[in-house]
């Protein structure tokens, strides 16, 4: 579909570009050769907030079409997967071998490639890693035209992974999976009533489990501000499920009930609808140990709505995701307090703490609190934002390139101090800049 | 690129000592020092807007660019756009002129035509291309009220008003399809120095006001605003008033 107006998950700064299926390595090499002026750069679900999948005058390689799972090794966790498979997708295969994915984000529906570029993490990252950890190698498409299978002895995988695809295309991946014995979780779920207690709680005995995350309420003001919900699970064994899920432990257990249509107007979400959701989320999950629970209920509940990021209406949102070291956990509660002031509703906020990084220049988790906020567009949210960059910058921390889409080249370069080194092995792979993409352009992050 | 939150990096401004203009790529600023490539006839006065918006951080370009030679327009925008993609575009040259002079003198009549109309289409053709190569941005025209309805007391200018109105407003749907916004903005009368000596009408504004109407334009994908807002309404009941009582109203 040539001439085609994409953008990303939060509905935002729409750009046109050539986009180009790709369902094979001819596909691939052709478009690299027919590259103009204005570059290329791959694509898969679009689950980006901003702008990484866009390119504005150029070409969007669209990556779906290679969808290819080659092979799964229930032995070793092995398998060999085309980029543009999904994790949805790859999770309904591995599962009946006893296979699951370490990784998962907030959604199941990014792709292979989107993941290793974005080097994606999840509520496991306390003890996993992020995505790239897990990749054992790659096989990338450089601007050229040739492939290169690349191993974490490479530096160019390294630049690859969490580098938002401007070193080039990958087109396949061996992964290395985690065996289970079931499709469910035991969660212990706590209700607390302000944030300070939600961090301290959060602060002691992650390492007892598998998964943890806490989300809390941005709404409501005074002594139970940032009152919330520390969520923490293992995976299930066998001996754990209840008889009547002991029959198919390992059954896929993710329903959609429905998908938002694209009707509503802009201001849907308001402080008083802000504050309502809030309420219902925070009572809809009181303290109870031990509780069985399939994928959708613990990692994804917003996956039950499809579509869900239409519910902000046609002004678009975004999420604002950044890390601080763990000594400035502080930053966490000045910028709740900040949005506050400013007026901005946030409804679902997401706090993690994250375990050591990877050697990957551009990756995004180190050690340290991670805070997700989504906020709908409207007046005064660039100035607040660029406040709040301050906040985070002078602390030490850093933004998510995968939720990025609004902020300076400068906030890039403080937040990444090894963005150079990423550079240079970038530019030795495409020496005449032929991978570029709007957040590219936007925050200066090749030359 | 323009963000999210609809901060663009770089400004063109066709007219690069106009106020208004000058207003808008300064409101724009205040969020976020941009690049700023500012197209003008070298004067004294375009030395201190770019001084003015270097203390603001902007890194400031200057395009030698004169509205009566349509024949280099095409050039000037090719090398407005030599340093990198421009987000946002104004094409904020034009003339008042003398209205008794304009339709007694051909010469005066002609120059008003020319850089109101003639050289507005020139830049607006070269701009439309640029961006649409770029894949987006966004290009804001300033029309007039005085295109709306054409009054006896300044007839000339509303009529390459009304000319360049009506091709800004085509060329909003002809550069939709390749991702390009066009804004038109018809201010009323605002104080400036095009308007110094004159008496002010009802609804009368700022430079800096405009501005605003045009930031929050471009920030929404808005296709034509009014400055101020009520005029939208004065005009659509001015435009249907009859002509004997039209020409006895005091506007």
């Amino acid at each position: 579909m040539p001439n085609t107006s994409l953008r990303g998950w939060g509905r935002t700064a729409p750009t046109r570009a050539n986009v180009v299926p790709v369902r094979s390595a001819a596909d691939l090499t052709g478009a690299l050769a027919a590259a103009g002026p204005r570059g290329v750069i791959a694509r898969g679900l679009g689950r980006s907030y901003g702008d990484p999948a866009q390119n504005a005058g150029g070409t969007v390689l669209d990556m779906t079409g290679l969808d290819r799972i080659h092979s799964v090794d229930a032995e070793s966790g092995r398998v060999v997967v085309d980029a543009g498979v999904s994790l949805d997708t790859l999770m309904r295969a591995a599962l009946p071998f006893g296979l699951w994915l370490p990784v998962l984000p907030g959604t199941r529906q990014v792709t292979v490639g989107g993941a290793i570029g974005a080097d994606i993490h999840g509520k496991a990252h306390h003890v996993v890693g992020s995505f790239g950890n897990h990749v054992e190698s790659l096989d990338l498409v450089t601007a050229d035209g040739r492939a290169h299978t690349l191993t974490p002895d490479d530096e160019l995988f390294w630049a690859t992974v969490g580098g938002m695809g401007l070193t080039g295309v990958v087109v396949k991946a061996v992964l290395v999976l985690h065996h289970v014995e079931t499709a469910y979780f035991r969660v212990d779920t706590e209700q607390i009533d302000n944030l300070d207690d939600l961090m301290a709680r959060q602060s002691v005995g992650d390492e007892e489990y598998a998964e943890t995350v806490s989300w809390f309420d941005a709404v409501t003001t005074g002594p139970h501000m940032g009152r919330g919900l520390l969520m923490r699970a293992n995976h299930a064994t066998l001996d754990d499920l209840p008889p009547k899920l002991r029959r198919h432990p390992l059954r896929f257990d993710a329903p959609q009930l429905l998908t938002v249509p694209d009707v509503f107007p802009p201001g849907l979400l308001n402080r008083a609808t802000g504050r309502l959701f809030s309420e219902v989320w925070y009572r809809k999950s009181p303290t109870k140990l031990g509780a069985i629970q399939n994928i959708t209920q613990f990692l994804h509940p917003l996956d039950i709505i499809g579509e869900w990021n239409r519910g902000y209406g046609p002004r678009g949102f975004l999420q604002y995701q950044f890390v601080v070291p763990l000594e400035r956990g502080d930053v966490v509660r000045s910028v709740l307090e900040e949005m506050v002031r400013a007026k901005q509703v946030s409804a679902l906020n997401v706090l993690k703490r994250f375990g050591e990084g990877n050697r990957a220049p551009l990756s995004f988790p180190k050690p340290g609190w991670t805070l997700c906020v989504d906020i709908p567009v409207g007046g005064g949210l660039g100035p607040l934002c660029d406040a709040l960059d301050e906040l985070v910058l002078d602390a030490g921390g850093r933004h998510y390139l995968a939720k990025e889409s609004r902020t300076t080249p400068e906030a890039i370069r403080r937040g990444y101090p090894r963005l150079d080194e990423w550079r240079k092995v970038r530019d030795a792979a495409d020496p005449t800049g032929v991978f570029t993409s709007d957040m590219s352009r936007r925050l200066e992050l090749t030359s | 690129m323009i963000d999210a939150v609809g901060n663009p990096q770089s400004v063109l401004l066709m007219g690069g000592t106009s106020e208004i203009g000058l207003a808008v790529v300064e409101a724009f600023a205040t969020d976020r020092p941009l690049r700023v490539v500012l197209a003008a006839r070298a004067s004294e006065r375009l030395d201190v807007a770019k001084v003015r918006l270097e203390k603001l951080g902007c890194a400031v370009e200057t395009v030698e660019f004169d509205a009566r030679a349509v024949e280099t327009h095409s050039d000037v925008v090719r090398s407005a756009f030599a340093h990198g993609d421009i987000d946002v575009a104004l094409v904020a040259f034009g003339l008042l002129g003398d209205n008794e002079q304009a339709w007694t003198d051909v010469d005066a009549a002609v120059e008003l035509a020319q850089v109101n109309y003639t050289a507005a289409v020139a830049v607006g053709v070269a701009l439309g291309k640029k961006l649409s190569e770029q894949g987006f941005g966004s290009l804001v025209a300033f029309s007039s009220v005085a295109g709306e309805r054409a009054r006896r007391s300044n007839f000339v200018y509303g009529s390459t008003k009304a000319g360049m109105d009506a091709f800004y407003s085509g060329l909003t749907e002809a550069l939709r399809p390749e991702g390009v916004h066009v804004t038109v903005v018809r201010p009323g009368f605002v104080h400036t120095r095009m308007t110094e000596g004159l008496k002010p009408a009802p609804l009368s504004t700022t430079p800096e006001a405009v501005a605003a109407i045009v930031v929050d334009a471009v920030r929404n994908r808005r296709e034509l605003v009014w400055a101020p807002g009520p005029l939208r309404f004065v005009m659509s009941a001015l435009r249907h008033v009859p002509r004997p009582l039209f020409r006895r109203l005091p506007v």
